[in-house]
């Protein structure tokens, strides 16, 4: 008995000390947001700040258009996961659904283009956006991503679990395919449609390559985006800066704390990397 | 797609039964918005990026170029900085990948024998997945600083002179595989942890029962059961860490490094294609990304293929 106790409590000190770890950059960021810029600069640093001074995000709010960023981080995330599941859903109920020659040929062939790296079709994204005129705008942001192959593959994957049965008493008691996919395969795949949409908005909310690529003008920006121009724009005033910080990472962390069992599983499919 | 040969699909068409394009047009009226979107998105920028790389001296507003021709590739090669690239991208991978996999199977381990999993301990760990490069990078600085950083303050504990993280080529390296060996925990553990749920406990009580120790009970049972996770995990880890970019913007203000020193393969591909506008160049480099992540996913389909009997 004392040596398994023994055994926990050194189990329960390597996780604690790995938890304290993955903590503390959020920790730090949160913590020097709050200090003022003498404490912020001090040696030894101190672990609690002195004070709960909001000045620095007040400087973010005013001095950069935090609210601006903001606002287009939400407009852009809204519109790309609400767009991306109406498309990706129908397509889900087509490759799972719709019986027709070639389906099973195509859906492997979509699978396949999941292993092009998105860094390597950049260069003619851009190029795209460049020939349709819509650089520096948020639509530029967004049509890019309706079409999530890896979304559609864990919807089919849904859909088929789903028994043919209800839908022929569907269609003869005369539902149409729109009305059987929207009232009742949409309801009954619930579970894994709020799965993509959460991770849908995580990865939207934090993109950064492609607004650096598309964004010129401040007003367009997103907050990563935002952000990243705040070290050149405002000087590096880490207080200040991690205060900006704190305003981009918040939301997803709320986010997180309410959905953490569905995120959490939804990253077990290898939803968020790559 | 053949027309011929179908399935009789009584309950698709919309079209008079029998006339053959009908069979087609509920799919296609389901199908078309995400092909448009992949068509133009995925698949034409995919065919136009090989095609680019053999573009000599292309030039994105006119179209015009000299010849087809290898000519990217042998410019590509012969750039020091693409050869920069490829070696902090290696150095990068095969620290960040080894090292962070090592440390989550501890991590998964200790976490897999608790009954109830601590909320407190599952947010701690997997928090990191869900927040901005950016704004976790930019922390990440904050700690590296030189003069006020926090790391240089823990390591003056350990009698340590403070480094130049971020400014001084030889440690600005292993600033971003410090920071990359953070940001690849939480997704690894969470895939061993389901790869450590997925074992049958009876293993290990059984050789428990036959007197084996915890740690023989580890190395000769759990250990090689977990193997293919382990597996796809490096696998799956590898590819995403041949992309390393992002994590360059905040820590060294969007620059490669202080003295241009960490090069990347797709900071190399964004510098050449949106700085210098070398079109051609920057789409062999882009082959030669994909070229990488398909090695690797092929390692990845055989590995899984052949580890099918655990």
């Amino acid at each position: 008995m004392r040596r398994l106790s023994l055994e926990s409590l050194i189990d329960n000190l390597i996780l604690l000390l790995g938890a304290a770890v993955m903590i503390f950059p959020f920790y730090w960021m949160f913590l020097s947001a709050f200090k003022t810029p003498a404490e912020v600069n001090t040696t030894p640093p101190t672990w609690v700040p002195a004070t709960f001074n909001f000045d620095n995000f007040a400087y973010a709010f005013n001095a950069a258009p935090f609210a601006r960023y903001f606002l287009n981080s939400v407009i852009v995330t809204a519109a790309v996961v609400t767009l991306s599941l109406v498309v990706t859903i129908m397509a889900a109920f087509a490759f799972s659904r719709l019986k027709f020659p070639g389906r099973d040929v195509l859906f492997s062939f979509c699978i396949a283009l999941m292993l092009v790296p998105f860094e390597m079709i950049v260069i003619t994204n851009y190029a795209t956006i460049v020939k349709w005129h819509l650089t520096d705008t948020l639509i530029a942001l967004i049509i890019p991503f309706t079409s999530s192959i890896f979304y559609t593959y864990i919807l089919r994957n849904s859909f088929l679990s789903i028994p043919d049965t209800l839908y022929y008493s569907a269609r003869v008691d005369g539902a149409s395919n729109w009305q059987y996919l929207w009232r009742i395969m949409v309801p009954i795949a619930r579970p894994a449609i709020v799965t993509i949409a959460l991770l849908n908005t995580i990865t939207s909310w934090n993109a950064f390559f492609w607004p650096l690529l598309v964004v010129n003008t401040k007003l367009n920006r997103t907050l990563p985006l935002g952000l990243y121009s705040f070290i050149t724009d405002g000087g590096i005033r880490y207080e200040r800066l991690m205060a900006g910080a704190t305003i981009v990472v918040i939301p997803v962390i709320l986010l997180f704390l309410v959905a953490r069992r569905n995120i959490v599983s939804g990253v077990a499919r290898g939803g968020l990397k790559g | 797609m053949s027309v011929a040969g179908g399935l009789p699909t009584p309950s698709t068409g919309t079209a008079p039964r029998g006339f053959a394009l009908g069979r087609f047009l509920t799919p296609l009226a389901f199908l078309l918005p995400f092909l448009i979107g992949l068509v133009i998105f995925t698949l034409f920028p995919i065919v136009n990026v090989f095609l680019m790389s053999f573009k000599e001296k292309y030039q994105m507003l006119t179209g015009e170029f000299t010849q087809y021709g290898p000519g990217n590739y042998v410019l590509l090669f012969k750039d020091p900085y693409f050869l920069n690239g490829l070696k902090n991208t290696a150095l990068y991978v095969f620290t960040v990948v080894p090292v962070s996999t090592a440390l989550s199977i501890l991590f998964a381990y200790l976490l897999n024998k608790k009954l109830r999993l601590n909320p407190l301990f599952q947010t701690a760990f997997f928090l990191p997945l869900v927040t901005s490069v950016i704004a976790v990078g930019l922390a990440w600085k904050w700690i590296f600083n030189f003069d006020y950083g926090v790391f240089n303050f823990l390591l003056s504990r350990f009698g340590v002179e403070p480094i130049n993280w971020l400014n001084n080529p030889n440690y600005s390296l292993w600033a971003i595989i410090i920071y990359g060996i953070w940001s690849y925990l939480p997704f690894t553990i969470i895939l061993l942890l389901a790869g450590l749920q997925n074992i049958n406990p009876l293993y290990a009580t059984a050789a428990a029962v036959d007197g084996a120790s915890k740690a023989r009970i580890f190395f000769r049972i759990t250990l090689p059961l977990l193997a293919p996770t382990v597996g796809l995990v490096l696998i799956i880890n590898t590819i995403s860490a041949s992309k390393v970019f992002d994590e360059l913007f905040p820590l060294f203000n969007g620059k490669p490094g202080a003295a241009y020193n960490l090069y990347t393969v797709v900071y190399y591909i964004y510098e050449v294609f949106y700085v210098k506008f070398r079109l051609g160049q920057a789409g062999a480099a882009a082959v030669i990304l994909f070229l990488i992540v398909l090695i690797f996913t092929l390692v990845q389909l055989y590995l899984q293929r052949n580890w099918q009997h655990y």
